[in-house]
């Protein structure tokens, strides 16, 4: 049973034909444990589908995953490697590359040949990074082999690529509760040396394919449905607006930035299901200073940013089916298996995000590799979800349970938040795990329990994981108050003028800090920046910052960004007049009477960490260290966003084209008429006409002959 | 009968008949501004200038600023401010779509923001005494016309009390007054026009060139002024508008050269101070193409909200030539009368502009008491009026009911603001009908006959 997980992916790689998992404890018999690990396996998967069609699934998720890109066929399945594969393998194992595990059984031969098939499509430009090595074996090396080295090259225990996924449960103070799913992928390699990389293995290929298209930097998309409630649910660990928001760093090789972003939200658009095609020049903004580059770089030419928000955007299952098979194991192996759609969009607030960056390959940071996040964020409510009863388990929320990670994963863990809870006196969490792990999130100190899913262990003796909080006590204890919290509303009446309110909360009891906030509009509310008003705690509170980029009608939005001064303890109040404009028929919604959305506020903020706020510490510390506060925590960067906003707009009657037309035409022409009557014709004295008796017989007299009666 | 008094009355150009005509305006100026006017036009001013420093300081101010019927987005002072907020915060006030003022006039406001009120105040007062230069001539041909066509011609009694009527009929214009409150900016190019027609009046070729260039830079529509200052400056020096001479063709020229280079320096004159040409699309082209369609008394917002795309740039066209299209035809059969050819063309501009307001309606209002001989030839003056009244206070209540009540649609708006188009159309057309039915009966007589003898009825054919 101890190699229970291994065995069962080794089979499935067995049928699927190659593996690209080499662990170091694969047993030589493994065939045969994995025929009876699999027999055995049967009564205890818990879920629904049977597990001959897990494994196919996963296999088939394998294969699609793959084999795409290659020209591996399915003969290699077969064992019958050819010649090439086999010649390629040997040269390889004469060089002292990776270290390779004991047993070579075929598996692994096909694992070998696998990487070689990487390695193969890497340009011959890589070899240059690494010389030194090239001069060591250059006698018996041809370019498959220096290319794989250099790839493989230095520390050979780490893989080119990893997979990562986690999923974090905290129970929230409302009696809600919170989980975060995150899937990381990093990938070494790099997209933009002008070589295409055409082999890919846990990188979405369509991903990397539009990074190296469009020269992206880095790429942050997130489709959110409900609005993050910071008052009552406290921070979520990555923020996003209600709607669609996607914001590109693109490369500064890229010359035309307008031309790549349209491909890009159309591209993306394909990718994601989503109306991302939307995104045109009147709601893409470029913020000087609120979203700079989240990984390795230095260019913050803003040129290269575009940010783009849809507050209108749906998010449903057809959003989540195509990000779900973004993952290495789509959703039918490891966390990934309890995003079904009909819990997830049962929720108050549920949110997935995707973001590409680079990031430092190791700590001393010499080169870049790709890291892809995918995070899926997601709230159950108290009383839909849960009943009313503070009664939450795997099960419960997603209708799932877990019963193995994803095979890819080189770490696969779920963590539930006891800080509230570390006697056990508030919840009860079952199963319990001896792990525990801390961490500072966004300024705070937490506590999580750990079940390592990679562990056999934690699964139990049921082979699934089903992780039950119970509450004992029935309210759970105060919230500490958000120490950020932004509030946005229209005021006035009528559909003609209008005051946007922004309220910033600092509730911070003696520290000031700045926040940078940024607005975008769209063109038709028609900002009055002169009207524009700043106040805390009663007072004018001058922004040191205010950087504003004016609309175009039908062009471009408005974009406001400050940097404003929050005083401690204190609502600091920000007010800009607009003026709803009247557009084209044709410019209206198909429901122009629901009102048009402005998307969320943001706001940026190095914000004080609480554990720097917490002055009267009770908890056992070294007096030496409790003195100053601990400086690298004293603050922490947090992103929050207001409401959406739904405004009215005066609508013209949709039914009146062509009456219009006909109406003002006919007062155009009356004017055209009237002086054209006056400009071409002249007054004379009219002469009475004769009757009509009288003009028919001067007819008939003028046929005789005969003077005309006058 | 009367074809000698025709043939007389056709050349005016007859130097005698003109010298006579500017001593008698000369003279006529000086009497009213020394003696007896003086007191009533002071008591006048008085009261405009309290009425609009009492509403400046009341809380109508703020609400009058926001009426649709009063600013549009190319006179706004609420815009203007806005742009002077952008250029301090070193973005180009042409940058974004809510400034449309002029270059020269935000750095006119840059100076004066703060004393605005009294701006818009000597403003409004100014065109009133730039108006009452504008005199008329008949009065002085009284012996040369039939006998019965006397109660047509003004005596100097009633020419007299023309200025003072004018200055009533602007200053206490209710749509004047609003238009002064909102500090529409507006009022300050009618103040340019008045000065152009003052100038024109004058006989100031090079002032009057300058002035129409200046109105032009504001609002290309006065563009069409340049044929009746263009005839009245020929007018004034004797110069028959005869192709052949060419006399006429040197002023002309003169005149072209003069309008053209002040046009060209200003519009340099702008890029140097702004360093870009951003204003042209953002002055000239906004009021060309109609991007915005903020309601407005005039016809082109709802027109252009419902129009069929691909039909919008051959109406945008239609209606921006519709504006230009009179000045020719107007100049053939006005070319005898500059000064009433300079009223029709402001009527015609401020009823058929992109965005009209009613401080444009109230400039060529200022202008009937000086036609007040041709009420007598008025067809439907009454209806008119009655319409033009009940309209401007139905705009607030339609205004009101469709956009904060919610119990009205945009067509009520709309309808009203058909209707008073239609009444403005009237009121012009009447206008001048009359003009030319009283220069027909100059011509021929008061009281027509047929040839049998019976009293004839004049008909247009």
């Amino acid at each position: 049973m101890a190699a229970f997980r291994s065995n069962i992916f080794m089979l499935a790689f067995f049928l699927c034909g190659f593996s690209v998992f080499v662990t170091g404890d694969v047993q030589t018999n493994q065939m045969n444990v994995a025929e009876t690990v699999f027999i055995d396996n049967v009564p205890t998967t818990e879920t629904d589908a049977s597990p001959p069609s897990v494994t196919e699934q996963s296999q088939t998720a394998e294969e699609k995953r793959l084999w795409e890109g290659t020209e591996v066929g399915t003969n290699l399945a077969d064992g019958a490697s050819d010649n090439k594969v086999d010649h390629v393998h040997d040269t390889m194992q004469a060089t002292d590359a990776p270290p390779s595990p004991p047993a070579k059984d075929q598996t692994q031969r096909f694992a070998f040949d696998e990487r070689i098939w990487e390695a193969t499509n890497v340009e011959i430009n890589l070899v240059e990074d690494a010389p030194p090595i090239r001069d060591k074996e250059a006698d018996e090396a041809d370019h498959v082999l220096d290319t794989m080295q250099t790839q493989d090259f230095p520390p050979p225990s780490t893989a080119k690529d990893q997979f990562q996924e986690e999923l974090v449960i905290k129970p929230l103070h409302s009696g809600d509760i919170y989980a975060s799913f995150q899937f990381r992928t990093q990938w070494d390699t790099d997209f933009l040396l002008g070589s295409k990389v055409s082999h890919y293995r846990l990188f979405p290929k369509s991903l990397g394919q539009v990074i190296s298209k469009f020269s992206v930097r880095e790429l942050h998309i997130s489709f959110t449905q409900g609005y993050w409630r910071t008052m009552q649910w406290g921070q979520p660990f990555l923020p996003s607006p209600p709607g669609a928001e996607l914001w590109v760093w693109f490369q500064d090789t890229v010359t035309d930035v307008d031309l790549a972003w349209k491909e890009l939200t159309n591209v993306l658009s394909g990718i994601f299901c989503a109306s991302l095609n939307f995104i045109d020049s009147t709601n893409t903004v470029q913020p000087s200073a609120s979203f700079k580059p989240l990984g390795v770089g230095n260019v913050t030419d803003q040129r290269f940013l575009r940010y783009a928000v849809l507050p209108r955007e749906i998010v449903c299952t057809e959003n989540l089916t195509p990000w779900k098979k973004l993952l290495p194991c789509g959703s039918k192996a490891g966390l990934a298996v309890l995003m079904k759609s009909e819990k997830l969009f049962h929720s108050s607030f549920h949110s997935q995000a995707l973001h590409i960056r680079p990031v430092c390959k190791d700590w001393q940071c010499k080169s870049t590799s790709w890291e892809l996040r995918q995070t899926l964020n997601v709230v159950f409510d108290l009383h839909t979800s849960g009943q009313g009863k503070r009664e939450w388990s795997l099960f419960k929320m997603f209708s799932r349970t877990l019963t193995e990670a994803c095979p890819l994963a080189s770490s696969s863990k779920v963590y539930v938040d006891i800080t509230d809870n570390p006697q056990g006196e508030l919840f009860e969490l079952s199963p319990a795990t001896p792990l525990v792990s801390q961490a500072v999130v966004l300024g705070d100190g937490r506590t999580y329990s750990v079940y390592d899913l990679t562990d056999h262990a934690t699964f139990g003796q049921t082979h699934s994981l089903n992780v039950l909080l119970r509450w004992r006590a029935a309210e759970s204890g105060e919230m500490l108050r958000p120490l950020l919290h932004g509030e946005r509303y229209v005021a006035g009446y009528g559909l003609q003028t209008g005051e946007i309110h922004t309220l910033v909360y600092n509730n911070h009891p003696y520290r000031a800090f700045p926040v940078l906030l940024l607005d975008t509009v769209p063109w038709y509310l028609r900002l009055y920046i002169h009207t524009l008003t700043v106040t805390s705690k009663g007072r004018d509170n001058k922004p040191s910052y205010i950087h504003y980029q004016p609309s175009k009608d039908r062009l471009q939005p408005h974009l406001l960004e400050m940097l404003i001064q929050l005083p401690p303890n204190s609502v600091t109040e920000v007010t800009v007049q607009f003026e709803r404009a009247l557009l084209k028929w044709t410019e209206y919604t198909p429901d122009p009477n629901h009102g048009f959305y402005v998307g969320s506020s943001v706001i940026s903020a190095l914000v004080p960490s609480v554990v720097a706020m917490d002055t009267n510490n009770t908890q056992e510390r070294p007096l030496f260290s409790s003195f100053f506060p601990c400086k690298e925590e004293s603050t922490y960067f947090m992103r929050i966003y207001t409401e959406p906003l739904l405004v009215n707009l005066p609508t013209p009657d949709f039914s009146m084209p062509y009456n219009v037309i006909c109406l003002t035409c006919t007062v155009v022409a009356v004017g055209y008429g009237s002086l054209y009557n006056l400009l071409t014709r002249t007054f004379q004295v009219e002469e009475p006409s004769q009757g009509l008796a009288k003009r028919l017989a001067n007819i008939i007299r003028r046929l005789r002959g005969v003077p005309l009666l006058t | 009968k009367f074809s000698h008094l025709k043939s007389y009355f056709e050349s005016t150009d007859s130097p005698e008949h003109f010298l006579q005509n500017t001593k008698y305006n000369a003279g006529d100026a000086d009497v009213f501004l020394s003696t007896k006017m003086a007191a009533p036009l002071t008591l006048l001013f008085i009261v405009a200038i309290t009425i609009r420093a009492v509403l400046f300081r009341s809380s109508l101010a703020d609400l009058i600023t926001e009426r649709v019927e009063v600013v549009s987005p190319l006179n706004a002072w609420k815009r203007v401010v806005e742009g002077l907020a952008l250029l301090d915060l070193g973005v180009s006030p042409y940058a974004g779509d809510v400034f449309h003022e002029t270059p020269l006039m935000i750095y006119f406001f840059h100076f004066v923001i703060d004393y605005a009120e009294i701006v818009f105040m000597v403003s409004a007062v100014c065109i009133v005494f730039l108006l009452q230069f504008r005199k008329q001539k008949y009065a002085l041909e009284g012996d040369r016309y039939p006998l019965d066509c006397l109660e047509l011609i003004r005596t100097p009694r009633e020419m007299l009390y023309i200025p003072l009527k004018v200055a009533m009929f602007y200053l206490l214009n209710p749509f004047t007054i609003l238009s002064c409150v909102a500090k529409s900016t507006c009022g300050l190019n009618n103040a340019v026009i008045a000065l152009f027609i003052l100038s024109t009046i004058k006989g100031s070729a090079l002032m009057s060139a300058i002035f129409l260039a200046l109105a032009t830079y504001q609002s290309i529509y006065p563009l069409t002024l340049f044929a009746p200052a263009l005839l009245y400056l020929l007018q004034r020096l004797y110069i028959p508008v005869n192709w052949r001479r060419p006399s006429f063709w040197l002023f002309t020229t003169q005149y072209v050269f003069m309008y053209l280079g002040s046009l060209a320096v200003m519009v340099c004159l702008s890029f140097f101070l702004l360093n870009s040409w951003d204003f042209l699309t953002s002055v000239y082209g906004f009021i060309l193409s109609v991007p915005d369609l903020t309601p407005n008394i005039g016809l082109f917002w709802y027109f252009f909200a419902e129009m069929f795309e691909h039909f919008r740039l051959f109406f945008i066209c239609v209606f921006q030539i519709n504006v230009f299209f009179y000045t020719i035809p107007l100049s053939i059969k006005l070319k005898e009368h500059p000064v009433f050819l300079i009223f029709m063309q402001i009527a015609i501009i401020s009823i058929f502009k992109s965005y009209p307001t009613v401080g444009d309606i109230a400039l060529y209002m200022a202008f009937l008491p000086a036609w007040n001989h041709l009420y007598r030839f008025l067809r439907n003056i009454f209806l008119v009026s009655v319409v033009l009244l009940a309209c401007s206070a139905l705009f607030p209540v339609l205004w009101h009911l469709w956009i904060y009540a919610g119990s009205a649609n945009s067509n009520f708006y709309y309808a009203i603001t058909l209707l008073f188009n239609v009444a403005q159309i009237l009121l012009v057309s009447d206008y001048f009908y009359a003009y030319l039915r009283r220069e027909h009966h100059l011509t021929h007589g008061l009281y027509l006959k047929r040839k049998d003898g019976s009293e004839a009825t004049l008909v247009l054919k």
